[in-house]
């Protein structure tokens, strides 16, 4: 019946082979692309967090005053926030990275993502790491803004910032990931925003400091203490704190060394893409539309 | 002939969602370069069998070979080799036609000349050439769904599979998709696997299942299947369908089937009764026609039940 067709037949599959570090790349640059075009995000990921900081800073900054004075007595509260405010953006970005997620599914691209000859693994290396970099280019922003208001560290100070700010990037996207996977819809993940994504930001260090406990403290200093302790983006802030701030407080705020902050937040951002690559296998209602 | 295996193998096929079957034991095989249809209503486990034929589904029991290659063991030779065309879009809105190749073909290790001459070639075949500079949310369904193909296409896959192509397609679109299934399938030999619940469409394969229930009710040539009902079919226009069938019960014993304005049956030598119905049906016939049996015939003949679509779709 169709004897011309298989003399013609072309065997194109065996001539090219997938390569998922292309895939990766090509869904990293997607979620660049779309975010690049989609001005309202740009402007909502960067422009609460420094509306924040400049209001804070302003309001805050006469009641504000660390306990021991040790050496951070002339910090004000717009300097002590600065690595707050790098959280917040580096977590907005990473929330609305992985709300992609959820439009993806809605919007259908994910399907052709899923039937692809292309490893899971590849597929959330491009997201998360798409999420990441927007993430990190909008902190380098902010950090070039608060340089100048604040006066410099030092720009080798500056790039380690930028490089525990990636780290721990990579570990709030892929958070973002393993929730939002799941979701069909983004109210899902509002809710899950304001209950687990914000308390994680603020119980960071990064509107007030861990509790530095004494004979005298409370329960609720230590309740609070230990979830602070436990938190993974402590010890993100900290490092941030410590490398632009100076070791003077890191004593005086008793913040774990920078070698314990990496290897949390590395830690942290390793175990989060573990479990989005294995997130990936399950199939929710959105992917069967 | 020069590949022995063939296109797609199921053997007893089952799906669940929970509680629900969705396929009850599905057994078929399916030749390479042919265009085999799944005919069914909507809730009849195509769009199930679909998504398990295209990967997206884990198989749960039962057994998948696509092109030679076992599911999910071989899922990676398998989804090399397969084209898929969503029936829910599945183009990047906020991105250009060229752009969304580009992520495509990256996703099947595409590059350089030979992406750029697949493009090419593609965008040309498909009359979207003057559009590749376009963003996706500017264009028509028409031309939507041309991407889509384009998409789908690009790797060049040996089996081409789409879940309800014409689904939301005007006329024009809908013969240009035929076109383009057509002389993929005699120029490329691709083989396509289509589902439609269009009884209209069904008939352009050159082998159609028809799935009822999970089940498959019946496999084959449109012709051999519609060769299977007994008789003729006679179908009567009328403003007054149950009065027409009173009478026709009550003088030629006849046992008629109502479908809106029109009262149908089924009887060999059809043409021979036509001088009597005229009589009987009298002032109230507006048309009487004549004509051999359709795939919806088989469809009742096969299932005991009417197919559901039909009516919706001769009325929109």
């Amino acid at each position: 019946m169709h004897e011309r067709a298989v003399s013609q037949r072309h065997s194109s599959a065996d001539a090219v082979e997938p390569r998922p570090w292309q895939a990766a790349y090509a869904l990293g640059h997607r979620e660049l692309v779309r975010f690049f075009r989609q001005r309202n995000r740009v402007i909502g990921a960067i422009g609460q967090p420094v509306m924040f900081w400049l209001l804070f800073g302003a309001g805050l900054d006469q009641s504000f005053r660390l306990s021991q004075a040790g050496g951070t007595a002339g910090q004000s509260f717009r300097e002590y926030y600065i690595p707050g405010t790098l959280a917040l953006i580096v977590l907005f970005t990473a929330i609305f990275a992985t709300i992609s997620i959820i439009e993806d599914r809605r919007e259908g691209f994910l399907q052709s993502v899923l039937v692809a000859p292309i490893p899971s693994w590849a597929m959330v290396i491009g997201k998360v790491a798409g999420g990441s970099l927007i993430a990190l280019a909008q902190a380098a922003l902010f950090l070039i803004l608060a340089a100048v208001v604040e006066g410099i560290s030092s720009p080798g100070a500056l790039v380690h910032v930028l490089a525990m700010l990636l780290a721990s990037a990579i570990g709030l996207t892929g958070l973002g990931f393993v929730l939002a996977w799941r979701m069909d819809s983004t109210q899902g993940f509002h809710a899950v925003m304001s209950v687990l994504l914000m308390p994680m930001w603020l119980l960071s260090g990064a509107f007030f400091p861990v509790p530095v406990l004494s004979g005298d403290a409370g329960w609720a200093q230590w309740v609070l203490y230990g979830i602070m302790r436990i938190n993974p983006l402590t010890y993100a802030v900290a490092g941030v704190r410590q490398l632009l701030a100076g070791p003077d407080i890191a004593a005086s705020l008793q913040l774990p060394s920078l070698l314990t902050c990496w290897i949390v937040t590395v830690g942290f951002a390793l175990a989060m893409l573990t479990l989005s690559a294995r997130a990936t296998r399950i199939r929710i209602q959105g992917d069967l539309q | 002939m020069s590949d022995p295996s063939p296109a797609i193998q199921l053997d007893d096929l089952r799906f669940a969602y929970g509680d629900h079957v969705a396929l009850d034991g599905v057994s078929l095989e399916i030749a390479r370069h042919e265009i085999f249809i799944f005919l069914g209503p909507n809730g009849g486990g195509k769009t199930t069998l679909f998504r398990l034929l295209s990967t997206l589904l884990p198989v749960q029991r039962g057994r998948i070979a696509l092109l030679g290659f076992t599911l999910p063991t071989e899922v990676a030779e398998v989804r090399r080799r397969l084209g898929v065309v969503f029936q829910a879009p599945s183009l990047d809105k906020k991105l250009t036609v060229e752009e969304n190749l580009d992520y495509q073909a990256a996703l099947y290790g595409l590059h350089g000349k030979l992406l750029e001459n697949r493009k090419e070639r593609l965008l040309e075949q498909l009359k979207l050439a003057d559009r590749r500079r376009q963003r996706v949310e500017q264009l028509s369904g028409g031309l939507r769904r041309r991407v889509e193909l384009a998409k789908g296409m690009l790797h060049q896959p040996e089996l081409l599979l789409l879940d309800e192509p014409s689904t939301g397609l005007d006329p024009g679109a809908r013969a240009d998709l035929w076109q383009y299934l057509l002389f993929l399938r005699d120029e490329l030999g691709v083989t396509i696997v289509l589902t439609t619940h269009l009884l209209e469409e069904a008939e352009r394969a050159d082998r159609i299942a028809i799935l009822d229930r999970g089940r498959i009710v019946a496999v084959g040539a449109p012709e051999e299947l519609k060769a299977t009902v007994g008789g003729d079919t006679l179908t009567i226009e009328t403003d007054q369908p149950e009065a027409v069938i009173e009478a026709l019960r009550r003088e030629l014993h006849l046992e008629p089937q109502r479908f809106d304005h029109s009262v149908r049956l089924e009887l060999p030598e059809a043409h021979q009764w036509v001088p009597r119905i005229v009589e009987v049906a009298g002032e109230r016939l507006k048309s009487i026609q004549v004509g051999k049996p359709t795939l919806e015939d088989v469809f009742i003949d096969k299932t005991g039940h009417r197919f559901m679509e039909l009516e919706v779709e001769a009325s929109s």
